[in-house]
């Protein structure tokens, strides 16, 4: 996990144990939290430690991980992408509009070979996400706002495709990866697993991956450095629409239907997954390895919270309370970071 | 003397380790209200470590503690300025994001009954304040639009008239221009007058000699020495520094120098008419292969922007830049890296990744060069170590997070990173910056070694005593325009702050 910190944990560790954990909290806590949640939703409802459970789990939790692995590589810059679950919904409904829908279907599309579709699909979020990438790097503004600006368009894009009205059919090959399994395991968590295992060996292991570290850790001394600062965070934007537009694909199929505000929830479960795996709000500090532990813990949290008896209300305000704790301990380990280098 | 006073703070058998590293051990160390007591030693003696202890920034440490007789233990730096203490750190710690007058009165805003910031109040009596201190600004500006010295100006006065009983200022003088440093002097004399203790740290002897009454001389963590100043002199006070004699090590630079015939090697930098807003007017110079070309100026003359410029990091609004003879205009720092260009700036803050190991540091300009796609770890090490070597820096670790190094260790890193694929024109800004006696020489050497494999080289400085002490040629900046040009021809500190 988070093997980025491997090797100042490596020149930690000679300086004893308790420094060492301080640094490393950011680490710790979430898997502590996963630990302690998955012990109490085992033992409060019996249904909830078995295989098939977890299995379900890992289902609920796989095109949250898509899209996470490309917000991971933003928050490391220290950025924000508030436009992902737009441009999963858009390119959910371009692969299903470029399909051929059966006759009851009431929508004006453009039926083409899936190949062709999910090559369409696929250069319409790499588009916005380079429109989020030149707003925020040649124009200058900010990502939260380049990106909610772009959360609208996406939106506006999706309400044209479909007007309403609800799409049905995709290409095959989304359909089997977004449906179906092989040898009893879902394609869909096989997908993710590969984009979170690619996402991590980007990170971890190349050049472009350290750039995004140093680039989320000190920005003026990246570019101090003679880095193509604004290449690499259009490189990010752009990574982060591709990887919402394929869980975009991968949901439509896995739900059965292409329709407007589809991904609305993941958004949030999104940034949630990122930020309570302990990749740092303030860029530099994190990777895949948190946002693995970070969609356990929402899993675990959401699937749990099913197997209990509790007012389905209730279940909202909880789910926010514990991101609220999980955002608190992110600002904290930074905090207790800066004063073990102290 | 100091035996009939009481010790207003005194610290004994102090010992702070790091882990496994003794940073300070047994040091002892008082203090007396009125007195201005001088501190040095090589980089990472620890003396800011010291510092730290005293100002509650580190609370973990064994030695017994006093403040006024009695026994004191501090959890936070809070709890320090409570107790009348206040320190200017020697990594500048304003925030650069708040205003002038915010961050003169950072912590203690004047407030209304309702507990509203009084704006106009405060700008005002920051404004005061910073003009009884010299210092002529907007208090209304953002303080990261300033120039680096002036901030540091700022942090300063703020910590001058927090009424705080004991002033700790750790190199203090690093960013400053001789004017400047007469000013701060001045005040503390003043301060000294009305009963503050202060603890000066610097590496500029010369300075400490002046200005404090004792001195205290730090070695490896251990106090080796501390005399009245008037009983020392500069010599006596290097050897106890690094332990052998230090005479040849720093010169005063008060007699004239002669400046060597100019080079005759390619012109690697030709710079036309540059101009930017207020800060550069028409600018032109030429920087030449195998050659020092030195750029001498109080603060604020335009060197910071000139040095951005250079590096694609400021557009300027007129003017032309060609690098062995093709025009450039640099879209960004990438393409001036690329044309062969490399910067060392002054703020270590701003190019240096704290939270990051030293190899990484170091490696980050040159991976390109040696790694395509993955990253090859071993090789950046091997890289790290030889110039960790080469510049010596302590400790010896290449994968220790870079802030836990000494300040001066640190601007060694800056410098180290461009040195294993040297770039064509090296852009050097106060290179010595916070560097103790010995590792500035090492930097010297380095420097000529660089110029003999035939870089350009400019070295952009406030302090006299570097831009000397390097430079072949020198170019002397005054409120953004070139006003003397010293070439095959006598100079001396003198003479530059004449031109200046
Ligand atoms: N947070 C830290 N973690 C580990 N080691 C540290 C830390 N801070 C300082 N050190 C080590 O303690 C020693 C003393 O450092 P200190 O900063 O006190 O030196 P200094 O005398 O102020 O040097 P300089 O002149 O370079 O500022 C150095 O070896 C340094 O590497
Ligand atoms: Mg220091």
């Amino acid at each position: 996990m988070a093997s980025s910190e491997t090797a100042s944990a490596a020149g930690s560790r000679a300086r004893g144990l308790a420094p060492f954990l301080r640094s490393q909290m950011r680490n710790i806590a979430p898997f502590l939290t996963l630990i302690f949640l998955s012990g109490f939703f085992a033992l409060a409802s019996p249904s909830f430690a078995t295989l098939d459970n977890l299995g379900n789990i890992l289902t609920q939790v796989s095109v949250t991980g898509v899209i996470a692995v490309g917000l991971t590589f933003v928050i490391l810059c220290a950025e924000i992408d508030l436009s992902i679950a737009s441009i999963a919904n858009v390119t959910g409904i371009a692969v299903a509009y470029f399909t051929l829908q059966e006759s009851y279907v009431n929508i004006p599309n453009i039926p083409l070979p899936g190949a062709a579709a999910i090559l369409l699909a696929i250069l319409l979020c790499a588009a916005l996400g380079l429109v989020n990438a030149l707003g925020l790097t040649l124009i200058g503004i900010p990502s939260f706002i380049m990106t909610l600006a772009m959360m609208q368009i996406a939106a506006g894009i999706s309400a044209m495709l479909v007007r309403g009205q609800i799409a049905y059919k995709v290409p095959e090959l989304i359909t089997t990866l977004g449906s179906g399994s092989i040898g009893g395991i879902p394609w869909i968590v096989i997908v993710a697993a590969i984009m979170l295992l690619s996402g991590h060996l980007v990170l971890t292991y190349t050049r472009f991956g350290r750039y995004v570290y140093m680039v989320g850790g000190n920005r003026e001394a990246a570019e101090y450095a003679g880095l193509n600062v604004k290449l690499i965070l259009g490189a990010v934007m752009v990574i982060s629409a591709v990887c919402s537009g394929i869980g975009g694909m991968l949901g439509v199929a896995h739900f059965g239907s292409a329709q407007q505000n589809e991904f609305d929830t993941y958004l949030l479960d999104s940034i949630a997954a990122v930020v309570v795996g302990g990749t740092s709000l303030f860029g530099g500090r994190g990777g895949i390895g948190n946002t693995i532990v970070g969609l356990f813990v929402l899993g675990v949290l959401n699937n749990g919270l099913d197997h209990v008896n509790i007012d389905s209300f209730l279940k909202i305000l909880i789910r926010g309370l514990i991101l609220l704790a999980a955002l608190v301990i992110n600002v904290y380990a930074q905090r207790l970071r800066e004063k073990a280098a102290e | 003397m100091p035996e009939v006073r009481t010790p207003i703070l005194e610290l004994q058998g102090i010992t702070k380790s790091f882990g496994g590293v003794e940073a300070l051990r047994g040091v002892d160390f008082a203090l007396f209200p009125g007195e201005i007591h001088g501190l040095v030693g090589e980089n990472g003696a620890g003396k800011s470590t010291l510092m730290k202890i005293i100002a509650g920034v580190h609370t973990e440490f064994s030695g017994r503690f006093l403040i006024d007789g009695t026994e004191a233990h501090f959890r936070s730096a809070r709890d320090a300025h409570t107790a009348g203490i206040a320190m200017v750190h020697q990594e500048l710690s304003v925030a650069p994001d708040l205003t002038v007058a915010e961050n003169v009165f950072l912590g203690n805003q004047p407030t209304n009954a309702l507990g509203l910031v009084q704006w106009r109040r405060m700008a005002r009596e920051a404004g005061e304040q910073l003009s009884r201190f010299g210092i002529d600004v907007d208090p209304m500006s953002r303080l990261g639009d300033l120039p680096i010295g002036l901030q540091q100006l700022i942090e300063i006065a703020r910590v001058l008239f927090s009424g705080a009983r004991i002033v700790i200022l750790d190199e203090p003088t690093s960013a400053l221009s001789p004017p400047e440093v007469e000013r701060l002097f001045g005040t503390l004399r003043r301060l000294r007058e009305e009963g503050t203790a202060i603890v000066f740290i610097s590496h500029f002897i010369e300075d400490i000699l002046r200005v404090s009454d004792t001195v205290t001389v730090f070695r490896n963590g251990r106090k080796v020495a501390e005399t009245a100043s008037a009983a020392t002199s500069k010599g006596a006070l290097i050897e106890a520094m690094i332990g052998r004699g230090g005479e040849a090590l720093e010169h005063s630079y008060s007699d004239d120098l002669m400046l060597p015939q100019p080079a005759d090697g390619s012109v690697v930098l030709k710079v036309d008419q540059l101009s930017l807003a207020r800060s550069l007017k028409d600018v032109s110079f030429e920087a030449r292969a195998g050659e020092v070309l030195g750029i001498y100026g109080f603060m604020g003359c335009g060197q910071q922007e000139l040095s951005r410029i250079l590096f694609g990091k400021l557009k300027p609004d007129s003017g032309t830049l060609a690098v062995e003879g093709k025009p450039k205009t640099f879209a960004s720092t990438a393409a001036a890296r690329r044309a062969g260009v490399a910067l060392v700036p002054e703020s270590r803050r701003a190019m240096l990744f704290h939270q990051e190991p030293v190899y990484k540091n170091i490696s980050i300009s040159i991976l390109d060069r040696i790694s395509s796609l993955l990253l090859k770890p071993a090789q950046e090490r091997d890289i790290a170590k030889r110039q960790v070597e080469q510049l010596q820096i302590r400790p010896p670790v290449v994968g220790l997070d870079l802030g836990m190094l000494s300040g001066g260790n640190q601007q060694k890193v800056a410098l180290a990173k461009w040195l294993t694929y040297p770039p064509k024109l090296l852009v050097l800004c106060e290179p010595t910056r916070g560097m103790d006696v010995g590792a500035k020489n090492d930097v010297i050497n380095i420097i000529r070694d660089l110029r003999a494999k035939g870089l350009a080289i400019i070295v952009l400085s406030t302090e006299p005593e570097t831009v000397l002490s390097l430079a072949d040629r020198i170019l002397v900046l005054k409120r953004g325009a070139v006003v003397r040009e010293f070439k095959n021809e006598p100079v001396s500190k003198d003479r530059l702050l004449e031109a200046a």
